[in-house]
């Protein structure tokens, strides 16, 4: 169980009544939430309850309504997808790539130094000079991950990073991703994995049809009425992992 | 994958700068002294200049560049001053240019003949002296006539005939005329593989290799007797001319060291054209007083 | 069909031969249009790329205008080349009419079309898989494109050869500006065009025979580059 984070005054991004439209289709509505500093925020629900466009909208990377404010313009973001789009580089120069395209400031040497360390950090140094799209799934994602990382940002956008990979695998990846949660960076997460959930995070939104049902601590969202989390279980939104 | 990259690039950079360095001697020489001459496709596929240029390279240290286009091209070029001197066969069309301008002093060169081309079996019987007669012939019979209709030398020639024979329109009036817009080659090929008659200018035919079924009809008519000029153009009109150079070669083609070199060119052991300058005031000084004084120019 | 025969024995003899003019006339084809080639890359790769991203009004009509310059007949770019080079025309004062720089120009403007439509493609394809995780990583929309392209490089070098093709094969524009000229603008496509018109049909098809082989040389080399991770010439929609 992942151990809460103390409580942070400090908000990177706070969603005020937004909405993401894509054309008819109403992804997010109403959302009102905050991500602040530390924290390890785990956004679940059905398919289509709309947890990609909130992390989307958090990333900043969609046309909302309703308002959107950052911290600090400087602040840095990376975002982990599902599939992660390696170009047809080898594992360290997409991980250089990233590193010239989100750490401008960093000098050749500084950035050459990162990329290293962030191969090492997730375990694939010695497969650096490999195509990085020869790389198993597992692979890939831990590259994905390395080149967020590498980056040092504020806060890391994962959605769904596990979705497709074998188990061992994903265990590769929470532990990473335990490891930067424990460093203390920022992560905001989708899954419909609870079990997920309650291991990496320590706040957990749920949603549901573009609302966000609920938003509590870790602890909470799993102790409030067993008879809500029943009759989301039932309502088979909800998967639950075994282990 | 990007060293593999680098490595692949690097190859074709070095292949591609070796083609370029081949092809720069040509480039580099293009720099040297050189004149432009806009002259005919016939000329030029006749295989005069490889053999009269080299010549005139060696007596004076001049390049020249041919641009072989039709006649009428080849004028047009001279207005438009892409060119130093013209070298060109319609009389008419040349003193044309000079009288508006567009060139200095024209003045006669060498001379070669047009031929009535048609297929052995001649079934319009034109096969004689007389061309006129013999197209007064083409016009009454069925045969098919292929017509260069390119504004060429001979093109305008073909005309004259026609006048001459009482035909004013060829195209128009005679179903059988094939006009191909084409040149001297193009229109060979036509006439060979439709069994056509033709008039072209003997030093084409003499190169020409497709002949199939044709040869010589007609020859010998001294109104077959095509003459060529050649014009510097007028620096007044085209400041850039390189008048100096450009006269150089005038000078040298009609003086007797240029005539004989024109004599000297035969094909399969026949002259093909006929030098025949008429001696002027004579500057037959070598290369180097023409190109460092200005040349007054005669009208 | 005997002629066919000649030609072939014909092109292996000057192949085999080396004639120092048939060389010259190779390696000028090839430096014309190479150079006409790689400046066209210049521009028409990050035009092509721009145009994947860029939204601006009346964006369909220029989509449309540039599909249309692909098939640019080269004898009316030509013209418009000597029209412009020529002494009487704007740009007289370059003096560089009838020589291989006029040819390289004619040769470029009817090729940028080519490389920047295709490359469009391939980056608007490829901005489905890619565009957004670019972004997210900091890339601009035009940085992006460009990376786009260098990740499907292989289909960039098969767009090259392309341009290249269409540029070696030409003769309608080379002819205009070069002027044919013996031993300074003549190459490959201009003599095939001169010995046809002198009739000499056997060397003619000769020298197709010797153009299109060493051309068939070139993309063998290319072919040899290790690929990697290549992207299929199918791709290349």
């Amino acid at each position: 169980m992942a151990t809460a984070a103390p409580a942070e005054p400090v908000a990177l991004i706070t969603l005020r009544d937004a909405t993401v439209s894509f054309g008819d289709v109403c992804a997010v509505r109403g959302a009102n939430v905050s991500v602040h500093a530390g924290e390890a925020i785990a956004v679940v629900g059905a398919n289509g309850s709309g947890k990609t466009t909130l992390l989307r909208l958090l990333h900043g990377a969609v046309a909302h309504g309703g308002v959107r404010s950052i911290a600090s313009s400087a602040m840095r973001q990376a975002m982990v997808f599902q599939r992660p789009f390696l170009l047809h580089l080898s594992v360290l120069n997409n991980l250089r790539l990233a590193l010239w395209l989100g750490a401008r400031r960093l000098s050749v040497d500084e950035r050459r130094a990162r990329a290293a360390e962030a191969l090492q950090r997730v375990g694939l140094f010695d497969l650096r000079h490999r195509p990085a799209r020869s790389l198993s799934g597992g692979e890939q994602q831990r590259l994905a991950l390395a080149r967020g990382w590498a980056i040092r940002p504020d806060i890391l956008f994962l959605d769904e990073p596990t979705a497709n990979l074998d188990p061992s695998a994903k265990k590769e990846v929470e532990s990473l991703l335990a490891s930067f949660a424990a460093d203390g960076m920022t992560l905001v997460m989708s899954t419909h994995n609870l079990g997920q959930a309650k291991r990496l995070a320590t706040r957990i939104i749920y949603m549901d049809g573009g609302r966000i049902d609920l938003d509590l601590p870790t602890a909470e969202f799993f102790s409030i009425h067993s008879g809500r989390r029943a009759d989301l279980f039932l309502k088979g939104d909800l998967s639950w992992s075994l282990d | 994958m990007v060293t593999r990259l680098n490595g692949a690039l690097r190859r074709c950079c070095v292949a591609w700068l070796a083609a370029a360095s081949l092809a720069l001697p040509a480039a580099v020489a293009a720099q040297e002294r050189f004149i432009t001459m806009a002259s005919t496709t016939s000329t030029e596929q006749s295989g005069l200049f490889p053999h009269l240029l080299p010549a005139f390279r060696a007596a004076t240290g001049i390049d020249v560049h041919v641009v072989a286009v039709g006649t009428g091209q080849a004028l047009d070029i001279g207005r438009r001053g892409d060119a130093d001197l013209l070298f060109v066969h319609d009389r008419a069309a040349e003193e044309k240019f000079v009288a508006e301008g567009w060139g200095l002093r024209r003045r006669d060169v060498m001379y070669n003949d047009f031929v009535l081309i048609g297929p052995k079996s001649d079934p319009a019987a034109v096969k004689g002296k007389d061309i006129v007669a013999a197209l007064g012939k083409l016009a009454g019979a069925t045969a098919i006539f292929v017509s260069r209709g390119d504004n060429s030398g001979t093109h305008a020639a073909e005309l004259r005939y026609w006048k001459s024979a009482g035909i004013d329109a060829p195209a128009a009036r005679l179903a059988h005329y094939q006009s191909c817009g084409c040149g001297m080659g193009p229109a060979l090929n036509i006439a060979s593989s439709s069994n056509a008659y033709v008039l072209a200018d003997r030093g084409t035919w003499l190169n020409f290799k497709n002949r199939g079924e044709l040869t010589v009809l007609v020859e010998g008519d001294s109104r077959l007797f095509n003459q060529y000029g050649v014009i510097v153009v007028n620096p007044a009109r085209h400041p850039h001319v390189k008048v100096a150079l450009a006269q150089a070669f005038a000078d040298w083609v009609v003086a007797p060291a240029g005539q004989a070199v024109i004599a000297s060119y035969k094909i399969g052991g026949e002259q093909l054209f006929f030098p025949d300058a008429t001696p002027q005031s004579p500057r037959l000084d070598a290369h180097q007083s023409r190109a460092s004084s200005p040349r007054p120019e005669a009208g | 069909m005997s002629a066919v025969a000649v030609s072939i024995a014909t092109a292996f003899r000057l192949i085999v031969g080396g004639d120092p003019v048939l060389l010259r006339t190779v390696a000028l084809s090839f430096a014309v249009s190479g150079t006409a080639c790689l400046i066209a890359a210049a521009f028409g790769l990050v035009a092509g790329a721009w145009l994947a991203i860029a939204i601006f009004p009346g964006r369909r009509v220029v989509l449309l205008a540039l599909d249309t310059l692909l098939a640019l007949p080269s004898v009316v770019v030509g013209l418009v080349v000597y029209l412009a080079l020529s002494r009487s025309g704007p740009l007289g004062s370059w003096g560089i009419l009838f020589t291989p720089a006029a040819m390289v120009i004619a040769q470029t403007i009817l090729v940028v079309p080519v490389v920047a439509a295709l490359a469009r493609q391939v980056v608007a394809d490829a901005l489905r898989d890619g565009g957004d995780q670019l972004r997210s990583m900091g890339a601009g929309p035009l940085l992006g494109a460009m990376l786009l392209l260098l990740h499907e490089r292989w289909a960039v070098v098969t767009l090259l050869l392309i341009a290249f093709g269409r540029a070696v094969s030409e003769v309608g524009a080379v002819m205009i500006v070069g002027g044919n000229i013996d031993g300074v603008t003549r190459v490959m496509t201009t003599a095939i065009a001169l010995e046809t018109s002198k009739g000499d049909l056997p060397l003619a098809l000769a020298l197709g025979l010797v153009l299109l082989a060493v051309v068939a040389l070139v993309n063998v080399l290319i072919a040899f580059i290790p690929r990697g991770r290549g992207l299929a010439v199918a791709e290349l929609r």
